[in-house]
């Protein structure tokens, strides 16, 4: 069945927040990667077949207006709370893919309470105890985006030949990210200490082939949040939900419909 | 005209062939290829340039500083600046300059400035920059507020100068919650500054507004010319004509005594394989956030090798076809020099003269001819085009001591 996508401009405060929702049911916030998202995605299509799919462009990602003042992902959490309340939203599940991982978890310990599920995916947000967060300054925008993927006939399903507007997006991304996350890198050293309220369930996935963001920090997330299952997706790089999507979604479906 | 000696000073000893095999010479490229006993030679080789170079009648050196690159061995350009200050006696010493956005802490930066100027008996050039988007990869600087922390750190030395302390500093970069540095700066109301640049039309307009001298780093003719276009055109909108004391040059020149090795030694302007700063991925030098985003279209493609470098890379024949490369003797090089003065009138000219693997010797034979006869000449062209720099001209050292102001800027309503 096609999935009705509808496009909104939210305005919070000096911030306009363009968000996408389509379906119904209990209310799942989608939070993307680092490098945007893609307006359509067979994974968001999946959740929103069962659930209230709200998905916020992350604000000045992929865009060239941005909140000047932004200076922590946090900010971006708090944001998201302030965007549940105005649309009238309670007890969401929340998605965090990579980056928005990190954003989720962040949303998730400032109201431990909020919650119906959280499903962090190949989370960035805590230092891994083993290897580092994969540093995008140091590689193009189109090798950053490969590195996401396990196999490039993934990232070519997704991206096709990537226009100069996706690439100019990208860099736009990335200059957001480095105004956010720049030191540490993709990580708070506070967050690991206030996983430990968050009373919603969690799902913490990752994909056999993630390059981004290492296996370590999973583990590190699955340890301090208080009921937490640990899922690895085969064939799958960063990148899970463009690249195995129906595999993730068969995880996180049946997690946010429980009771 | 003011006439100021400049190297790279490049760490000639690091072996070529592996930066060419890995495809960097930058950044990334590893410090295990550093070798710190030529470092030592080469850094004592290029001390004793300086102090030689002011014995043939030079009467500035331009330093810089770059980082994990062989091309510029001064990690610290205020290094160099306080050994120069102690060992010699007139020279200005011009740094262009101190990459403000690097400094987590400018107040620091304002003493070690105005301990020079003292030391120098009041010498000192204290010029700065933004740093190239290596600078502050090598660094750990956030490159998307390279611009914000460049301005702010400006104002924050500046303020560390002028204002009788202590004051506090609450800012969006830095603050601090006492600044009262006990040490200032002799030269008064401050020591001039001057800014370089090659690119950012946003970097020459910011010159302007302050009336510091711009210091047009080694462009072509028509570009030059584009740069004091907006640049005084900005100068009239905040109420001042600007002229030959506000424009400054840097060349690269390399002079001998005969026209067969001036141009041999000329080559080794393009011993990082043609590149500035070497070879390097083109997000090191542009991290996303460093550049104007008028370039971010232009500048993706290039960073994923669908489009040549918008700065090109020009071969050493044009170049010198340009005119962005002059060698010879100094019979053939004066009348080149004298063209660029006629046609762009700076009262600033840097000679960058001598790079990459020229000998020590022949690096002397190019300072002597430099200070013996092509500065003098290029002193005696300046007064007869009427090219007078800031030191004779007494220009302010900022705006606000204008006195000549044709109106006062106008607030945006």
């Amino acid at each position: 069945m096609p999935v009705g996508w509808k496009e909104q401009t939210v305005e919070l405060g000096d911030v306009k927040l363009r968000v996408m929702r389509a379906g119904s049911g209990r209310p799942a916030l989608v939070l993307h990667h680092d490098i945007g998202t893609l307006d359509r995605l067979p994974f968001y299509d999946a959740l929103a077949e069962k659930f209230d799919v709200i998905v916020p462009n992350h604000p000045g990602y992929g865009e060239p207006e941005r909140p000047q003042w932004l200076r922590h992902p946090r900010d971006i959490a708090a944001l998201y709370q302030w965007l549940l309340a105005d649309l009238g939203v309670e007890r969401a599940s929340l998605v965090g893919l990579g980056f928005g991982g990190w954003i989720a978890a962040e949303m998730a310990a400032l109201a431990p309470r909020d919650f119906h599920r959280l499903v962090l995916v190949g989370a960035m947000g805590v230092k891994p105890p083993e290897g580092d967060i994969f540093d995008q300054a140091i590689v193009s925008y189109l090798d950053y985006a490969r590195s996401c993927f396990h196999d490039q006939g993934a990232f070519e399903r997704n991206y096709g030949e990537v226009s100069t507007d996706q690439l100019v997006a990208w860099d736009l991304c990335r200059e957001m990210s480095f105004r956010i996350a720049w030191k540490p890198y993709m990580y708070s050293q506070t967050l690991p200490h206030l996983l430990g309220g968050v009373r919603a369930p969690s799902l913490v996935v990752w994909g056999d082939d993630d390059k981004i963001v290492p296996y370590s920090a999973g583990q590190l997330y699955a340890r301090a949040l208080r009921e937490a299952r640990l899922e690895m997706v085969r064939n799958a790089g960063h990148c899970i939900d463009m690249e195995q999507p129906e595999a993730l979604a068969r995880l996180v479906v049946p997690f946010i419909d429980q009771n | 005209m003011f006439v100021m000696y400049f190297t790279e000073q490049p760490m000639s000893a690091y072996p070529s062939d592996i930066g060419l095999e890995i495809g960097h010479t930058a950044l990334m490229f590893s410090n295990k290829y550093f070798d710190p006993v030529a470092g030592s030679r080469l850094y004592n080789e290029y001390l004793e340039h300086y102090i030689y170079a002011e014995e043939q009648g030079v009467e500035g050196f331009m330093l810089n500083e770059h980082h994990n690159a062989p091309f510029c061995m001064q990690a610290k350009c205020n290094i160099f600046a306080s050994i120069l200050a102690a060992v010699t006696k007139k020279a200005k010493i011009v740094l262009l300059g101190n990459p403000l956005p690097l400094a987590e802490n400018p107040v620091r930066l304002a003493e070690e400035l105005a301990m020079i100027d003292m030391i120098s008996k009041g010498r000192l050039v204290p010029g700065i920059v933004r740093g190239g988007g290596q600078e502050s990869l090598a660094n750990g600087v956030n490159p998307a507020f390279n611009r914000e922390r460049f301005e702010e750190a400006h104002d924050l030395i500046v303020a560390a100068w002028t204002r009788e302390g202590p004051f506090r500093w609450e800012g969006t970069h830095y603050q601090h919650r006492v600044v009262n540095p006990w040490a200032v700066p002799l030269q008064k109301p401050y020591p001039r500054i001057w800014v370089p640049g090659v690119l950012s039309k946003e970097t020459i307009i910011w010159a302007a507004k302050q009336r510091y001298p711009y210091i047009a780093l080694n462009t072509s003719i028509e570009a030059t010319k584009k740069i004091w276009e907006l640049y005084d055109k900005t100068a009239l909108e905040v109420g001042y004509e600007a002229g030959p004391e506000n424009r400054g040059y840097l060349q690269q020149v390399h002079v001998s005594d005969s026209e067969e090795k001036a141009e041999k030694n000329a080559r080794q302007f393009l011993w990082m394989q043609g590149e500035f700063t070497g070879l390097a991925h083109p997000v090191w030098s542009n991290p996303s956030g460093y550049f104007s985003p008028e370039f971010r279209r232009q500048f993706v493609e290039f960073a994923v090798g669908r489009a040549e470098s918008p700065r090109g890379r020009p071969t050493f024949e044009q170049q010198v076809k340009d005119g962005r490369i002059f060698f010879g003797t100094p019979k053939t090089v004066i009348p080149k020099l004298r063209h660029v003065l006629e046609e762009t009138r700076p009262s600033i000219y840097g000679i960058w003269g001598n790079d990459g693997t020229v000998s020590s010797e022949d690096a002397k034979t190019c300072i002597r001819l430099l200070g013996q006869e092509v500065m003098p000449a290029m002193r005696e062209i300046g007064k007869e085009l009427g090219l007078t720099d800031p030191f004779e001209t007494n220009a302010p050292v900022h705006l606000k001591y204008s006195t000549d102001l044709k109106r006062m800027p106008q607030a945006a309503e």
